[in-house]
């Protein structure tokens, strides 16, 4: 069991809970943006839909989808995914020129709708979106927003109770607004598991108008340039996951991950320091200030396990260590764990494991 | 041109100890240092100064002994540091540190010069939030471009600016109009180590002390703790683990086979998983 530490400095205010000033009274219901950029729907939206729906549920509340974009056929197949994914209505605001995601548009649309439709709780990927566009929000509407938290829960007396790393996470705090509305939370991608689809019809559908014209947006988006390695994107999302740590010794060591990997139909990442070195890409890192994974299957090598690493891989069904030292922290919270040098063992579980899965694995190459 | 880069004194948190017992920080002794991300912002600061003249204004927020980090922000070459503290600052939140920033600001465009671009790190590691750049920029009405990787062109006469902000599945390249905010990403640029004569002029240098009232805040009530709707309700440590790691032994030819039997006992339904995986890759 976690043990509540003696309250930290503000605590004092957070005990004295004041009524909710009049004006926030009429806010209800539970709202989560869906992210919708060029005609996909960020998959935060929906791990957030579920989190969205158990607030509703708590509350006896609705639980609203929003969905911002441009005139045509995504806007509105992201509103009826929405139906599936939890929500009870959604809410649309279209217009040319919400085609590309933009500061200003985006977040004089998002803010129109709360003022106009009083949300109690607003819920958002932490996206680079996300964050961005939340940040504006909060400070328009002079609201509490409480960023990448890794729990949400209701409290008795309903207020939204946000849990967040702090402290480079060491710890974990929990934050509440109070006396303000709505009570605004961002969610980084894979902290939330994916709840499950079901095929629904949307219950209702709201559409806003957005109050604005391109003459009054500043900022004009020149290029979009999509990234090379897709499949960087793809590592927060994959089923199997194998990284490499600075106990891999030397850059050329990191393709016995990528073997193990690419053997195993996965993906591969790394700790942070070998992103300091040069040794790949900072898309690869895992962790607070990487990726956050949540994989069926991850396997460490080399890796000693600190909490920034540890909080971006705890949502994995099963972790795998491999360790010289049986000391190291990752074996407090991997499954199963080697205590032995990962350079030998890699490429003999490789094998073992391209023996094992050779009935199922097609003519490719490894890594 | 005149820049303003917020740059924050933190706990070197990768030094940070959780006691065993009371689940308390222990921060005695632990160093502070600037913000790392903070510092991608001071040098893009710095690179825009170089190329276009002007001044850099280093700008932070905290308790006294924050001149620290101005200080060392002037020997990187900054040409002028404000310090912000005031005891109506206290517990202070996002929307409360941007509320006193961008009152600051303001003052140092009136009081200086007019300000063209602000600058802030990405996030910091101990606030960590990334919403206190886009909260200045709001309150002060500026143009937003978050992520920054690169400065692409800037054009004072015309008064726009270009740059590549990472964006979900790639890069935008965006135009604006000055005056502007940019939070910088991390690993976009590397700290200059500083000169002999700019290490020379930083201990020396008179560093600005402002109070709330200095920065033109009228209303503290918008300030610290009282300005602050969010609130910290309880702080604890993450939740052990109950049971410990299952061992195989790494020695002899079957090792990598063992290790491989001890994952299908832990999670039966895995081996099917993998055959889908390689079969759908
Ligand atoms: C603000 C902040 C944010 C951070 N964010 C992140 C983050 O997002 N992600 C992240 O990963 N880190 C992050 N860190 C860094 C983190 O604190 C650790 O320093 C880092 O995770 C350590 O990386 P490592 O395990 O690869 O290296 P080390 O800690 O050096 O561990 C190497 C391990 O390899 C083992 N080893 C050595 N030789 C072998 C061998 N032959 N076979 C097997 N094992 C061997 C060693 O026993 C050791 O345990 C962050 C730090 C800070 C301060
Ligand atoms: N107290 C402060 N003083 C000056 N700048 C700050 C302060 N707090 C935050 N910032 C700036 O805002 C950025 C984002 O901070 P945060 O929202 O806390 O992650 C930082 O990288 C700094 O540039």
């Amino acid at each position: 069991m976690a043990q509540p530490d003696k309250p930290a400095a503000a605590a004092g205010r957070a005990n004295t809970k004041k009524e909710l000033p009049e004006r926030f009274r009429q806010h209800k219901h539970v709202w989560v943006f869906v992210e919708q950029e060029r005609g996909q729907v960020h998959p935060v939206s929906w791990e957030l839909m579920g989190e969205g729906r158990k607030l509703a549920d708590k509350l006896g509340v609705q639980l609203a989808g929003v969905v911002i974009g441009p005139p045509g056929p995504a806007v509105a197949e992201a509103a009826r995914e929405a139906a599936c994914w939890g929500a009870d209505l959604v809410y649309t605001i279209t217009n040319e020129i919400l085609a590309e995601y933009r500061n200003e548009p985006y977040s004089k649309a998002l803010t129109d709708l709360v003022e106009t439709h009083k949300p109690e709780i607003l819920l958002l990927g932490a996206t680079t979106l996300g964050r961005d566009l939340a940040g504006s929000v909060a400070t328009t509407l002079a609201t509490g927003l409480t960023a990448d938290c890794t729990a949400l829960d209701v409290d008795a007396d309903g207020s939204l109770a946000a849990t967040r790393p702090t402290f480079g996470g060491s710890l974990l705090c929990t934050i509440y607004t109070l006396n303000f509305r709505p009570q605004m939370a961002t969610v980084r991608p894979r902290v939330m598991a994916m709840p499950e689809r079901v095929e629904r019809p949307l219950g209702r559908l709201v559409e806003h108008p957005l109050a604005m014209v391109e003459e009054d947006v500043v900022t004009k988006v020149l290029r979009f340039l999509p990234d090379r390695d897709q499949a960087t994107s793809n590592l927060a999302y994959a089923d199997v996951v194998v990284a490499g740590g600075l106990g891999l010794g030397s850059p050329e060591n990191f393709q016995l991950v990528q073997q193990l990997a690419g053997v195993l139909g996965g993906e591969y990442g790394c700790s942070r320091p070998l992103v300091q070195k040069g040794w790949q890409p900072a898309e690869r890192q895992i962790g607070q200030t990487g990726k956050t994974i949540r994989p069926k299957l991850y396997i460490a090598a080399g890796i000693s396990g600190a909490i920034q690493h540890r909080v971006g891989v705890e949502g994995a069904d099963l972790i795998v260590a491999i360790n010289t030292d049986k000391n190291a922290p990752i074996f407090d919270f991997a499954h199963i764990g080697v205590v032995g040098d990962a350079m030998h063992l890699l490429p003999m579980l490789t094998e073992a494991f391209r023996r094992r899965l050779s009935p199922h694995i097609r003519d490719r190459l490894a890594g | 041109m005149h820049v303003v880069v917020c740059i924050k004194q933190v706990p070197d948190s990768a030094q940070i100890r959780v006691h065993p017992v009371t689940n308390t920080i222990m921060r005695q002794g632990v160093p502070t240092i600037i913000n790392p991300y903070d510092l991608y912002a001071v040098e893009e600061a710095l690179r825009l100064r170089d190329r276009h003249g002007g001044t850099v204004t280093v700008l932070t927020m905290g308790p006294p002994m924050a001149e620290e980090s101005l200080r060392k922000a002037l020997t990187f070459g900054a040409d002028r540091a404000v310090l912000l503290t005031d005891r109506f600052f206290a517990g202070s939140d996002t929307l409360a540190t941007s509320y006193a920033l961008a009152s600051a600001i303001t003052a140092i465009g009136e009081r200086f010069e007019p300000v063209d671009i602000v600058f802030t790190g990405k996030q910091t590691i101990d606030g960590d939030t990334a919403q206190v750049g886009p909260g200045i920029a709001k309150r002060l009405g500026l143009a937003q471009l978050t992520y920054v990787s690169r400065v692409a062109a800037l054009d004072l006469a015309g008064g726009t600016i270009e740059v590549d902000r990472r964006a979900e599945g790639g890069v935008q390249a965006l135009r604006t109009r000055l005056p502007c905010l940019v939070t910088m990403l991390e690993g976009t640029n590397e700290i200059r180590r500083g000169s002999l004569p700019d290490a020379l002029r930083a201990a020396r240098a008179e560093i600005a002390v402002w109070s709330a009232k200095d920065a033109g805040i009228a209303d503290v009530t918008k300030c610290g703790l009282r300005g602050s709707p969010t609130v910290v309700k309880r702080v604890f440590a993450p939740t052990p683990r109950a049971e410990k790691a299952t061992l195989v032994d790494p020695a002899g030819a079957g090792a990598a086979d063992a290790l491989i039997a001890a994952m299908f006992a832990a999670r039966p339904r895995l081996e099917a998983e993998l055959a889908t995986l390689v079969r759908g890759y």
